[in-house]
């Protein structure tokens, strides 16, 4: 056994079951008696559904029942609930639509729940819905958000006028406005964040399972957070007690952000397991995940950097317009605002900000956090409009980064958009990140590629994010309705081994792995020795899951207060034991030791101590040793770094290669090297394939053109280059690990670094800017019209 | 109903089905081996993949008459009966190539046939051009392709 603290790249716990084909995932869990669940979805974007006739389909083989949004009505269900609450300009809070489980009275999307059929088999349950005859009148769609906007546009909501969301704003306008009026040049960029799929590998699940005799209801499902759902689902939609209802989210295939949220088909798997007593289970076709699971991003912004003539930023003013969908899924309002234009200031001490944003309602899927949440998208914005500004100015890239960014010195930082940084150092990540890139070899590289007839390019971003979410007073002043506090259960066993039951959840981070290694930290326990449970609420501490990068800097600092509370139990009983004072004894290598002395007692021997407590300190202390701590962190973490692309460009075919891609990553401490840097490469993927490959397209009737895997592009493994990945820390110095989380920021930062080596590609046709995906197509195109594709 | 009999890692099955029940369907449901996934429902992902007479097969686009009389070997049956990995299994939990684990017995099915067609060695382009069949969202490919490059030497050697 080598080292296996933190620090150490050990190979991963999980990955035996995996490579052995005994994950446990959703669709892998069959309940005796079991029967299947299709549901019949919206054809139609926008619709009054007048009526579904569902006899012939009830009549059909195999047919247990059928269920529709009238039924649900009936019985009071309740609706999807949102998560959030944002308030516009004049203090009004938003407008938050019903969202039903099954549509009532009209559908809004293509891929609106419209029925259920249950039946013995998927293929019977999938048969019958075909005879379902469903009475729709269809109505005019507002397919995108200049569709929604435009005068007599057709309401998505017929008591949402406008089909307005909210219109927010961060920052004071009267003072930015001052600024720019008087500032040496404004650089204007018009920019739009294209609209994703998230695509998890596995498709969404779910099982539910009532148990007649106890009254209690399981549901399995594919979910990043199985306490959230739980809430979610028993106290807003079927009005259940928590303490009937346990849901697991046992192995999940990915989730980005769209395993979040609470789904109608958990709801009606578990409701519908009661009505026919049998567990019911649903499986996601790929097709229906594109309809149903929640999109990301898709923002339409004008972007405004106030300067003095040197390209010193004096203020920035951003005006956005972001869609929600057709109902607001469970984070959607606090993307485009809390996450978005708080992030504003990115890397730079730009002293003035004013953000507007104004949410729309739209006949599309909704939209909500995807990997990165409102940070990609502020990120694109600012490290676009600075290469804008560079571009305008003649200003170098580089040096008018290194002008404006935010002193090492100078944290703990105040931003102008509310958030206070804790601590980075972005002149040394844009240091590194140079020479691992060899940006001053890069000219050598442009003229060897000219002489093979290639246009090549680089392209940098420095970019800031936040997460480690979240500080649970700062995000309910902000509209939150849930606490971000995270929990974790530490059980030594009275033979010295551990079980940690955490309240995040892994779905690929490898938490069975990391968290383990802060017990061997810790603890000193061996890492066979140590097992780490999540995803089910019968076993775990109310917790609030994984996602935000928050799993290790907000669960792993929940880990070593409830770990600091077991050495401190510890070293009462070892005083005890060893007949010293409590203040002389020491922890360390799983060993208690009275100071100066060579008298030590192992984690073993005062655990074995507490739970059989012969000789014991009885009447001060209680037996056992398990200790709970949530923890709060005190302040969201700032990861930050270099991202920068080289690509090289066929303009014959306008194909974009990415010839080479450098990272360097400030994420606090890391635990493990070899799965934060799977983590940075997985997220730089996710990245280029939004910069280059993925657009989420819909017709101008609402009808989703991308809707399949045939349609929306995937980043291959041909697509992407080698990652050359690299971090350099400053710890987070507000939580005891000093982790500031890597699962995002790779996601974050390296879109615009794509399109800035790509706009510098094609520097000799004058491309100042390019939106995302830059398809080959639209590269062709400029190439061989001249036409700025912008 | 029609009846296949097919073998599945070395053990002889005889199964009835639909005409239109997909080889998957009769791995996953019929036969318990859930270790082959459904990522998809356009061939695309190859979650699904398995080898079909040595041969790697997407199963979710095989129909079961199609597979009868076949030998099928499914991720279950890679590793040895005292738990020895596969080369490609260790290579992939050696080189971290594997996150969420979803795509992956997908992934190291269609690396063993794509090690096995090229004795002679694979470049890293050959890698990456070979897994045009199978998509990952976690991983970015980059350990995915170190994996298969290390497991290659391992796999001739042997044979």
């Amino acid at each position: 056994m080598g080292f296996e603290g933190i620090g150490a790249s050990v190979r991963r716990k999980e990955d035996s079951r995996f490579l052995n084909g005994r994950g446990n995932y959703t669709d892998d869990i069959n309940r005796p008696g079991q029967l299947h669940a299709y549901v019949k979805r919206s054809d139609r974007p926008h619709a009054k559904l007048n009526g579904i006739d569902i006899l012939a389909a009830s009549k059909a083989p195999g047919v247990v029942a059928i269920f529709t949004g009238a039924d649900m009505a009936k019985e009071e269900i309740g609706g999807l609930p949102c998560g959030w609450q944002i308030h516009n300009k004049d203090g009004s809070p938003m407008a938050e639509p019903p969202h039903p489980v099954m549509a009532v009275g009209k559908v809004r999307h293509v891929g609106d729940p419209v029925a259920v059929v249950i039946a013995e088999t998927k293929q019977q349950a999938k048969d019958a819905a075909e005879l379902l005859e469903i009475d729709y009148t269809d109505l005019p769609a507002a397919a995108n958000m200049t569709a929604a906007l435009a005068a007599g546009a057709p309401t998505v909501h017929d008591d949402v006028a406008g089909n307005i969301c909210y219109d927010w704003q961060i920052g004071d306008k009267d003072v930015v406005d001052g600024v720019f009026a008087k500032a040496h040049k404004v650089v204007r960029l018009d920019l739009t964040n294209n609209r994703l799929i998230p695509n998890a590998m596995e498709p969404r699940a779910a099982v539910g399972d009532y148990d007649v005799n106890s009254g209690e209801y399981t549901l399995y499902t594919t979910s990043q957070n199985p306490h959230v759902i739980r809430l979610l689902m028993s106290a807003f939609v079927l009005h259940l007690p928590e303490n009937k209802v346990r849901v697991v989210a046992p192995d999940v295939g990915g989730g980005f952000g769209s395993k979040i949220y609470h789904y109608a088909e958990e709801a009606i798997v578990t409701w519908a397991s009661a009505k026919v007593r049998r567990p019911v289970k649903w499986t996601a076709e790929r097709t229906e995940s594109f309809m149903s699971d929640a999109h990301g991003r898709d923002h339409i912004s004008t972007a405004e950097m106030a300067i003095d003539a040197q390209g010193t930023f004096l203020g920035l003013r951003v005006s956005t317009q972001a869609n929600m969908g057709a109902y607001l899924s469970t984070f959607a309002p606090c993307v485009p605002t809390y996450l978005y234009a708080t992030l504003l200031a990115g890397t730079y001490k730009t002293p003035v900000i004013y953000c507007e944003v104004k949410a729309v309602f739209t006949n599309t899927v909704p939209v909500d956090a995807y990997r990165g949440a409102g940070r990609p998208e502020a990120t694109f914005l600012i490290e676009r409009l600075v290469d804008a500004v560079a571009y305008d100015t003649g200003i170098d890239r580089v040096e008018i980064r290194r002008r404006n960014f935010i002193p090492a010195d100078a944290f703990p930082y105040q931003t102008p958009v509310a958030l206070q940084y804790d601590s980075g150092d972005y002149q040394t990540t844009l240091r590194v990140a140079l020479q691992n890139a060899d940006w001053d070899g890069f000219e050598k590289r442009r003229a060897d590629a000219k002489s093979r007839g290639k246009l090549r390019g680089i392209g940098i971003s420095t970019y800031l994010e936040a997460c480690g979410i979240a500080p649970s007073a700062v995000v309910g002043s902000l509209g939150a309705r849930a606490g971000l506090y995270e929990v974790a259960n530490i059980r030594v066993h009275p033979t010295g081994s551990v079980t940690v039951f955490t309240g995040t959840h892994s779905h690929g981070q490898g938490h069975e792995t990391t968290l383990a290694q802060l017990v061997v930290e810790q603890l000193g326990v061996p890492m066979d020795q140590i097992e780490v449970v999540h995803g089910d609420t019968a076993k775990i501490p109310f917790g609030m899951g994984t996602y935000g990068s928050r799993s290790l800097a907000v669960g792993g600092s929940a880990m070593y207060r409830a770990m600091d509370k077991i050495i401190a139990k510890g070293k009462k009983i070892a005083a005890h034991l060893m007949e010293a004072a409590v203040e002389d004894i020491e922890f360390a290598n799983n060993t208690f030791k009275v100071a100066g002395t060579d008298k030590t007692k192992s984690l073993t021997e005062i655990s074995l101590a507490a739970y059989v407590p012969h000789n014991y300190p009885i009447e001060e202390l209680e037996p056992g040793l398990e200790e709970t701590a949530f923890y709060d962190p005190k302040n969201f973490t700032f990861p930050g770094g270099c991202h920068i692309a080289e690509v090289e460009i066929d303009p014959e075919t306008g194909v974009v290669h990415v010839a080479n891609f450098t990272a360097v990553d400030d994420v606090g401490r890391v635990v493990n090297p070899m799965i934060v840097e799977g983590q940075i490469q997985g997220g730089v993927a996710q990245g280029i394939g939004q910069a280059l490959l993925e657009a989420a397209i819909y017709d101008d009737n609402g009808q989703l053109l991308s809707g399949s895997m045939m349609d929306y592009t995937m980043p291959r493994a041909d697509n992407l280059p080698n990652f050359n990945v690299a971090t350099e820390n400053t710890m987070c110095t507000h939580n005891p690990l000093g982790s500031k989380g890597c699962g995002e920021v790779g996601a974050i930062g390296s879109p615009p670094a794509v399109i800035n080596a790509i706009c510098d590609a094609l520097k000799d046709y004058k491309v100042r800017h390019m939106n995302m995906p830059a398809t080959s197509g639209k590269i062709w195109t400029i190439i061989n019209a001249g036409i700025n594709a912008g | 109903m029609p009846q296949v009999t097919l073998t599945v890692n070395g053990k002889q099955h005889t199964v009835e089905v639909e005409n239109r029940t997909l080889l998957v369907e009769v791995l996953r449901e019929k036969l318990a081996l859930t270790g082959t996934h459904v990522g998809c429902d356009t061939s695309q992902c190859g979650a699904c993949v398995v080898h079909v007479d040595g041969i790697s097969a997407k199963s979710c686009t095989m129909l079961a008459v199609q597979a009868n009389g076949t030998s099928v070997t499914t991720i279950e049956g890679l590793a040895a009966a005292d738990g020895t990995l596969h080369p490609m299994q260790e290579m992939f939990r050696e080189h971290h190539a594997l996150q969420c684990g979803f795509c992956t017995p997908g992934m190291v099915m269609s690396a063993i046939d794509l090690v096995n067609a090229h004795p002679a060695g694979l470049t890293e382009q050959e890698i990456r051009e070979g897994l045009e069949g199978n998509l990952c969202r976690c991983t970015g490919y980059h350990n995915i392709v170190k994996a298969i490059a290390a497991a290659h030497p391992l796999m001739h050697a042997k044979a």
